[in-house]
């Protein structure tokens, strides 16, 4: 395939797009230079499947830009497709009929002729370990199946730039891992991927670069590193068994803590952020909760993950409820969990 | 930009000619032709649904209600030519359900986001259901000869009847496509998508004759298109009937509802997200 322009493999800049009240993308900016991951994270209802329905010209910006590969996703979509794939939340592909139909129909759809068809689907299959269950319907497939199959069928075009689009939404844990392990196989032979995900782990452990969205917007960009370094330092967590203890639990461990602590009145978690204090902030923690006479479970000091740091930049969760992408009318719901104190 | 010689097949920069990218819509519609027809043959609802079902419409009427309904020439040839219009008509709830289906699934947006002619997903989709319904309408009139109908009128106005149920379909197929698209939902599209379509079949000139329903129903059921259609094929099939005025009707109105929707099915298909 021609690599005919230098720059990044995505580029985009000032993107808006607005369906009727609700701003779904309020001007995001996003660069993803060839070969590396992007993970875009955000909770439901952010923007992330709008985003990349605009950049795979599935849908048409508002305003702003963006450019694949080189070529302008409105004026040149035609361009953009020739060099994308994307893998969508739900599986996209025909259920009646095999793991192979669903490949040779792609790869006629791709302009390969029949033979060429033939044995990239054949090569495909072999890849992503569907060549025992490649005859069968792939409605008997697991889900972990069905989500490879549909990875396949995106990788038919051998596309430079990849969507994923929650691609392990649903999947079991051990599937998730599968597919972890071919995406990182995909980035080796040089693909560059644009992935979503609520899964904090995931873009920690898949993406070079993080941005996090929000409400349309891009309210943090880094390495995971670089985002961890956000919510201060190591973290210090433990559980209130009685509820009602919540409130002195917070105000005895806000002493020790750098930031104001965070916690969920409903699982009775209570997190704060201890700088570099390390044991030190540990051995603190539990003489301010024990003079306070709180009783605490699981009292732990930790390494920051990603869903400290959403909380510390959004004073949310990122897990929200479930809303259908793309199609949102309604508000998202905001503040399902009842933290406070966002830094 | 310096561009490296493209892969054979897949120009790299700038819009290939009219005439190769017609080229390729032709051949995308025929693979998505196919894709649509190897998925219903895999689908026994769909096989029942499109085959027995009509089937059994000719069997009760033949026997069941056919006694009870006397016309001049035999009722079993009255029945047929509206037996295979009503045929026709009710294979598009096939086109809404699949087209609601894909949309939902991410199936269209997968399609779309590939280098294919976009034009196919729909060209692909109204092809394969017509000759799915073409299939079906063939099953009918077998039945229908093993049950005592008859053309009378030779073959040319046979293959002609045939050929205007066929376009009847396809139109009706206009607007099962634009109902799908719009609605978006399978299970809607299932409950209440076509639903209009048994008054519509029901409230015509293709089971009784139109002069034994009560005054106020004749009025809806002698103006409008269905009854115009199958006045038509009824003609054609069996000779001896006026045809004039209802072909003419019949054609206004089959060209009335593609002009109407088969651009609102189109203009469905682009906006669908």
């Amino acid at each position: 395939m021609a690599q005919t322009s230098s720059g990044p493999a995505i580029l985009v800049e000032g993107l808006t797009k607005s369906f009727g009240e609700v701003h779904a993308l309020r001007g995001i900016d996003l660069a993803v230079p060839r070969g590396t991951v992007l993970g875009v994270l955000g909770p439901n209802g952010a923007g992330k499947t709008t985003a990349v329905r605009i950049l795979t010209t599935l849908l048409l910006p508002d305003g702003g830009r963006a450019v694949v590969e080189g070529h302008d996703v409105v004026r040149e979509a035609a361009a953009v497709r020739r060099s994308i794939g994307l893998s969508g939340q739900s599986a996209a592909i025909q259920e009646e009929l095999t793991g192979r139909e669903n490949l040779e129909i792609v790869g006629r759809l791709y302009h390969l002729s029949w033979t060429s068809a033939r044995s990239r689907a054949a090569e495909l299959l072999k890849q992503f370990d569907l060549l025992d269950a490649a005859d069968r319907a792939a409605k008997n497939f697991s889900g972990g199946m069905q989500r490879r199959l549909d990875l396949a069928a995106s990788l038919v075009g051998q596309p430079q730039v990849l969507f994923l689009d929650e691609p392990t939404t649903g999947l079991d844990p051990r599937s998730r891992l599968g597919m972890w392990d071919i995406i990182r196989s995909l980035v080796a032979g040089g693909t560059t991927i644009l992935l979503t995900t609520q899964y904090l782990d995931e873009a920690d452990e898949l993406a070079d670069e993080i941005v996090v969205i929000d409400h349309g917007l891009v309210i943090a960009a880094g390495t995971a590193e670089e985002l961890k370094g956000r919510v201060g330092g190591d973290v210090v967590e433990f559980t209130v068994p009685d509820r009602r203890r919540i409130s002195d639990a917070v105000a005895a461990i806000a002493q020790v803590g750098e930031g104001e602590p965070h916690f969920d009145a409903e699982t009775g978690v209570v997190s704060v952020g201890v700088g570099g204090g390390g044991s030190e902030a540990l051995i603190k923690a539990v003489r301010s909760l024990d003079s306070a006479g709180v009783e605490t479970h699981g009292l732990a000091l930790r390494r920051p993950s990603l869903d400290d740091v959403f909380l510390a930049l959004t004073g949310h969760a990122a897990e929200e409820e479930e809303q259908p992408a793309g199609r949102r009318r309604g508000r998202r719901k905001a503040g399902k969990d009842t933290t406070k104190g966002a830094s | 930009m310096t561009a490296v010689a493209a892969q054979p097949g897949t120009p790299s920069l700038g819009t290939p000619g009219l005439l190769i990218r017609t080229r390729w819509a032709v051949i995308d519609t025929l693979t998505i032709t196919r894709r649509n027809l190897l998925v219903w043959l895999r689908i026994p609802a769909y096989i029942v649904f499109t085959v027995i079902q009509p089937v059994i419409f000719v069997l009760m009427f033949r026997y069941v209600f056919g006694g009870a309904i006397k016309v001049a020439g035999g009722y079993v040839n009255f029945l047929m030519p509206g037996i295979i219009a009503q045929t026709a008509a009710f294979a598009t709830f096939g086109t809404a359900i699949a087209l609601a289906q894909e949309l939902q699934k991410g199936v269209i947006d997968r399609l779309k986001s590939m280098p294919m002619a976009r034009s196919a997903v729909l060209a692909g989709r109204l092809v394969a259901d017509t000759a799915r319904m073409a299939v079906t309408i063939l099953i009918v009139i077998g039945v229908g000869y093993a049950v005592g109908f008859r053309f009378q009128n030779g073959i040319v106005p046979a293959i002609a009847m045939v050929v205007l149920s066929i376009v009847f379909g396809l139109a009706i197929c206009c607007i099962a496509a634009f109902t799908g698209l719009a609605i978006g939902d399978e299970e809607s599209v299932q409950a209440f998508g076509l639903i209009w379509l048994f008054p519509i079949t029901f409230l015509s000139s293709a089971f009784v004759p139109i002069a034994t329903m009560p005054g106020w129903l004749q009025a809806f059921a002698n103006n409008q298109p269905v009854t115009y259609v199958i006045d038509t094929m009824r003609a054609l099939a069996l000779g001896h009937l006026p045809i004039e005025a209802n072909l003419w009707k019949s054609i206004a109105w089959l060209a009335g509802i593609f002009i109407v929707f088969a651009p609102l099915a189109v203009r469905a298909y682009r906006r669908a997200d």
